[in-house]
């Protein structure tokens, strides 16, 4: 078993098919498109090869180290940032080829028009615990 | 409350209800409860009869799962007339329960949650916790697995590969969490070797005991992983070598070599040796030989060619790597290794950064870094890039 992460973007994946933002769905599509992702996860766990889903708010902080005895310092968020990350899934599979096709289906979520998203998401191995035997 | 003991009795007794009629999925079920009520109410007052009590908690728990009273009042006239079973029959039960655990129509994760669960006597909370999963995903994978074999008639007996595969990939999961995986699959091994005299299975064991024989000294207190070369051997465990050592001398004495065999015999030569230049690599070579001879694995003639390196020098190593896939897993940090012994630093240094890049896990990314870094370092070179973790 192997576990991915698949990730949704904001920004910075190139653009879906179906490339309406959310905001000029009606709300039976976003209805459906909730529904879907609900289904998504709920017969992944029926399957099991459900970890973890989450998603993010689209507007974060900024933070870093500034010395000994300062308080961190804070910024943004950056209207430039390339990468924006929406959410993710966490899947526990026997395969690539398995991931693959479970991303492929989380991108046929519904979107505008009732018609699949065919967004791009990010399909991202694990680094696993280092093996028992070696040689 | 000894769980080792009380997990060891679970196929046993999975294999008295399965004799009252219960059929697999629901005697499985049926002993699971009992287990988590074991751990629950044993610690206040542990039953003189392990056994006894699980098999009458279980029990009571299947008669409740199955509601018809007339079907019970039939079960229950069948249990009068029950025979005691005798110690042969436990050991054609246990052995079943094996085979059907790991199922060739079942997924290896699948196989492996259901070998835990229903031969290893874990609960589905400490095997979730173990494959780091949600409990309710762990569930699921177990019961669709027993739905998968719920079918499965026992009139041959069984595929013994495909349940060493199990037990195998058990042992390799390493230790995570609460569970060591490793000391169980050794514990599991041994529960088969008892009641099955293949000699891989044997193999298996003895591969098994010499590697964990290794442990204390594979890796730093901070986790970092300490090469071959490099352990402190003092720290291997003498006992575990010596077993499997004499596990092992006893199976190939049988002459039905298998690829545990050889890779437990290259095992043993690596334990043999007190310090790491004093290691046979001409023999170590010749079972390396014999592993790709019976399996055909490129990763089995990729581990050769660090052996050829060792055994008759870096060129010969880079010689017998020339004729591999360079997509195998490894690959580049086996050339990087070759390259560097062969003199070649910077191409050293350069394979290891690239398979730093690629390494499927986090402590063996953090070794070839540093090795990419040490020999940058003699290169006398500051490599630049991006701060931090890339």
């Amino acid at each position: 078993m192997a576990k991915y992460l698949l990730l949704k973007h904001y920004r910075g994946a190139p653009a879906a098919v179906n490339d309406v933002p959310m905001e000029k769905w009606t709300p039976e599509e976003i209805s459906a498109h909730v529904q879907y992702m609900q289904d998504f996860a709920a017969r992944l766990e029926g399957t099991g090869e459900f970890v973890d889903g989450q998603a993010l708010a689209p507007e974060g902080t900024w933070v870093r180290y500034d010395g000994e005895g300062r308080p961190p310092v804070t910024d943004g968020p950056f209207a430039e940032t390339k990468d924006l990350i929406a959410g993710w899934m966490v899947i526990d599979v026997d395969s690539h080829e398995r991931a693959v096709e479970l991303a492929g289906e989380l991108s046929a979520a519904p979107g505008a028009g009732g018609k699949p998203i065919h967004e791009w998401l990010e399909l991202r191995p694990f680094l696993t615990a280092p093996p028992t035997i070696t040689e | 409350m000894d769980e080792t003991l009380l997990r060891a009795v679970v196929p046993t007794v999975i294999g008295v209800l399965g004799r009252r009629g219960a059929d697999f999925a629901a005697a499985e079920d049926a002993v699971q409860e009992a287990l988590v009520e074991a751990v629950r109410v044993w610690p206040a007052g542990p039953p003189r009869d392990p056994q006894g009590w699980l098999v009458t908690v279980a029990w009571r728990k299947f008669l409740d799962a199955t509601r018809a009273e007339t079907s019970r009042r039939r079960r229950e006239e069948r249990v009068d007339a029950e025979p005691a079973p005798g110690p042969g029959q436990e050991a054609d039960d246990s052995l079943r329960l094996y085979f059907l655990c790991a199922h060739p129509s079942l997924t290896p994760a699948s196989a492996v949650a259901l070998t835990l669960r229903a031969v290893g006597g874990l609960t589905t909370r400490q095997i979730a916790q173990a494959y780091l999963v949600p409990e309710a995903t762990m569930a699921q994978r177990i019961s669709r697995a027993k739905r998968t074999v719920s079918g499965v008639r026992f009139d041959r007996p069984g595929d013994i590969a495909t349940v060493l595969r199990v037990l195998y990939l058990v042992f390799n999961e390493g230790y995570s969490g609460d569970v060591d995986l490793a000391a169980e699959a050794i514990r599991l091994t041994r529960q088969l070797a008892a009641v099955s005299d293949h000699p891989e299975v044997a193999g298996l064991l003895a591969l098994m005991l010499l590697h964990h024989a290794r442990r204390p000294a594979r890796t730093r207190p901070d986790g970092s992983l300490v090469p071959l070369a490099e352990q402190d051997r003092g720290a291997w465990d003498t006992a575990l070598i010596a077993e499997g050592v004499e596990v092992l001398q006893a199976a190939l004495a049988r002459d039905r070599l298998g690829e545990f065999q050889a890779q437990a015999a290259i095992a043993a030569l690596h334990a043999d040796a007190r310090t790491a230049e004093e290691t046979d690599w001409v023999q170590v070579v010749e079972w390396y030989d014999e592993l790709v001879r019976v399996t055909g694995s490129p990763i089995a003639r990729l581990n050769r060619a660090v052996a050829v390196g060792e055994a008759d020098g870096a060129r010969a190593g880079l010689a017998a790597l020339a004729g591999l896939d360079p997509a195998l897993p490894r690959y580049t940090a086996v050339a990087a290794y070759l390259h560097e012994k062969d003199g070649d630093v910077a191409t050293a240094a350069r394979l290891y950064a690239e398979a730093a890049r690629s390494a499927p896990n986090l402590p063996e990314r953090e070794h070839l870094t540093r090795q990419a870094a040490r020999l940058n370092a003699l290169l006398g070179g500051r490599a630049t890039g991006s701060a931090g973790g890339r």
